[in-house]
């Protein structure tokens, strides 16, 4: 087959998947700004001069809880994120460059967390919860995200580690380095690549999350915003408006944040270390 | 500054005995080069001396310390390492300072060292460069520069020069030679380049298969080789070795033969062998000589001459088919196709018995 064409062949591919992916979201952002009657009567159409309203972001910004709830869902993603960055990196670490007995025993237990899916504990997770009263508190979701991240989290880093070069290490333990400050600012600064790539794969399913707030959080004041926007899903009667803007506010913070870590995932950082 | 003692040293990995017992002793600001084979364990060796792998037997102490449990840092020892392994996220200043403040050490004192240490390594104009600005040659300096500033008692460089091209390799060399003399500190100095071990070296340690093949000064390893490894693996282009047999003895004199050797006489007061005990003959490539009728000679046909200049290395086949190096001096080389006699004087010979060890002639 010709270059060109298998090149047109894969654009093609890519042009359909990505259509595939963002027009939703469009069609989520568009509607957001339309006013009730045009989000029913033309669903595809973009807003127009005569359709464009911002009432749904009038009412869901007038809502006492909306605010609320953005901090938690804030709070309870960077959180998790932070945490599973720092224990995944150490246990990454320590299973790399420490050769103990369990060494094995235990890399292999860890991957299978990224085998089972965590949802299938979570009445486990819910009786556990209760029983250290930190059922409906946030301490409870941000617990649960990081065993969820870490797996995953643990073998990412340590592939990156172990392309790390081990005279790296040797030197900074020649150079009288302790190990916690060989990994802190010795090999942590060298992952900020993978650093960035396992914090945009923790931070999405979190945000994304309705599983476990609908499950572990109860009164208003620790819902997450993906469970916040189902109050304005009735039985009967459903605040379009409200929940099409609510949902496209939702979006921006990750949008935010994976521009943020995606400027950190350039590679070539250890070029100069060796060779 | 301090001796480095290394007592029955072992180390295996599993199954794989790597070091098979080391026994060695360097002095105070003597500059060792161990050399061997890849494989042969001088890294390994090295890596239990810094402490980065423990031993499996043996001891090693640096002055009166036995530092077997000691930490690298505890050992007073810095590595410069053949990658450089420089920290590519800080600027030199820091890569030389970074493991100086977990010792405590006041910043006035740390800024002097590092002053010094890039007076004498020409790093002044660099100090605020990160590696990854640096050339080859800057970046082993800074990494030079790193071992210097921890003021150790013992300096190890592993292969520090293979990763530089040739010419930078020389200049480099010669630098290290300067830094042992101006600093007097005891070095260990491992690499598979026998120009850079005979340059530098006090003494040479000549590893093989995780033994000491030999230890000795540069000239002595080249004139007197102990056995048939360090004959070989000493000296470029190698020795060419004859193997034959004693045919007889009498009290002053041992004739010996081989398949490609006319049968020859040499002079040796005492010679172990008996008659019909195998024997290796090695010679030098510059002391074969075309047309010589010394006893020791045989036939070889050129298959190739390289010229270089100065001298000229001719490849032969000998009788019995084995490749033979002659190193000619002058313009008058033999062609290719030549059948000529080539031959080497009594006192130019060396003389290996059955087990490959070396057999004093006189």
């Amino acid at each position: 087959m010709p270059k060109p064409l298998s090149r047109a062949i894969v654009h093609a591919f890519l042009i359909a998947y990505s259509f595939v992916a963002v027009a939703p979201i469009l069609l989520v952002v568009m509607n957001s700004f339309k006013a009730r009657n045009a989000i029913f009567g033309a669903p595809l159409a973009p807003p127009d001069s005569q359709t464009f309203s911002l009432i749904g972001y009038a009412k869901v910004l007038r809502s006492a809880h909306v605010g609320s709830w953005f901090a938690n869902s804030l709070i309870v993603t960077l959180s998790a994120m932070a945490l599973t960055l720092l224990f995944g990196g150490m246990a990454a670490w320590a299973l790399t460059e420490y050769r103990l007995r369990w060494t094995n025993a235990l890399a292999l237990y860890l991957s299978i967390g990224i085998m089972v899916p965590i949802r299938l504990g979570s009445i486990a997770i819910l009786t556990m919860m209760r029983a250290a009263h930190l059922n409906d508190t946030l301490i409870a979701l941000i617990l649960v995200y990081i065993a969820q991240g870490l797996p995953m989290a643990i073998f990412i880093l340590s592939e990156f580690i172990q392309q790390i070069p081990r005279d790296l290490r040797d030197a900074a333990r020649c150079d009288g380095v302790p190990e916690t400050r060989i990994f802190f600012e010795v090999i942590a600064p060298l992952l900020r690549p993978a650093i960035a790539t396992v914090a945009v794969f923790t931070i999405v399913p979190i945000w994304n999350d309705l599983w476990f707030p609908l499950i572990l959080t109860s009164s208003e004041t620790t819902h997450t915003i993906t469970l916040g926007v189902q109050q304005f899903l009735g039985q009967y009667i459903t605040d379009w408006n409200s929940v099409l803007a609510a949902l496209s506010l939702a979006i921006v913070p990750v949008v935010v944040i994976y521009v943020i870590f995606s400027r950190q995932l350039i590679s070539g950082l250890t070029a100069g270390a060796v060779k | 500054m301090a001796t480095l003692r290394i007592a029955g040293l072992e180390k295996a990995f599993g199954a794989a005995k790597i070091l098979k017992g080391i026994d060695l002793d360097i002095e105070n600001g003597e500059f060792v080069v161990l050399v061997g084979p890849s494989g042969c364990g001088k890294s390994t060796l090295l890596r239990l001396i810094a402490g980065l792998d423990g031993a499996t037997h043996g001891e090693i102490f640096i002055g009166s310390r036995r530092v077997n449990d000691l930490e690298p840092a505890a050992r007073k020892i810095a590595m410069v390492f053949q990658s450089y392994a420089l920290y590519p996220h800080m600027d030199v200043r820091r890569n030389m300072t970074f493991g100086l403040k977990f010792s405590g050490m006041a910043k006035a004192e740390t800024d002097r060292r590092v002053a010094e240490a890039a007076r004498m390594l020409r790093l002044e104009a660099l100090l605020d460069r990160r590696p990854r600005d640096l050339s080859g040659g800057q970046r082993q300096r800074v990494a030079i520069g790193r071992a210097i500033v921890r003021e150790p008692e013992v300096f190890l460089f592993d292969e520090p020069l293979s990763n530089l091209d040739a010419a930078l390799r020389v200049s480099t060399r010669v630098e290290i030679a300067k830094l042992h003399r101006l600093l007097g500190a005891t070095m260990v100095y491992v690499t598979h380049d026998q120009t850079e071990a005979m340059t530098l070296a006090d003494r040479i340690v000549v590893m093989n298969q995780g033994e000491i093949a030999q230890v000795g000064r540069p000239l002595d390893l080249y004139y007197t080789p102990a056995n048939l490894f360090v004959a070989g693996f000493i000296g470029s282009p190698a020795m060419n070795f004859f193997e034959g047999a004693v045919k007889g003895r009498t009290d002053s004199a041992v004739s010996l033969s081989g398949a490609a050797l006319a049968d020859f006489e040499l002079p040796a007061r005492g010679f172990p062998g008996e008659a019909g005990a195998s024997i290796t003959v090695g010679v030098r490539p510059e002391h074969l000589r075309i047309g010589s009728d010394s006893g020791f000679r045989f036939e070889a046909t050129v298959e190739l001459v390289e010229r270089l200049g100065e001298v000229s290395y001719a490849h032969a086949r000998a009788r019995d088919g084995r490749a033979v190096v002659a190193e000619l001096r002058g313009r008058d080389v033999p062609d290719i196709g030549d059948v000529v006699t080539l031959g080497a004087a009594d006192q130019d010979l060396h003389v290996f018995d059955g087990e490959g060890r070396r057999v004093e002639l006189e």
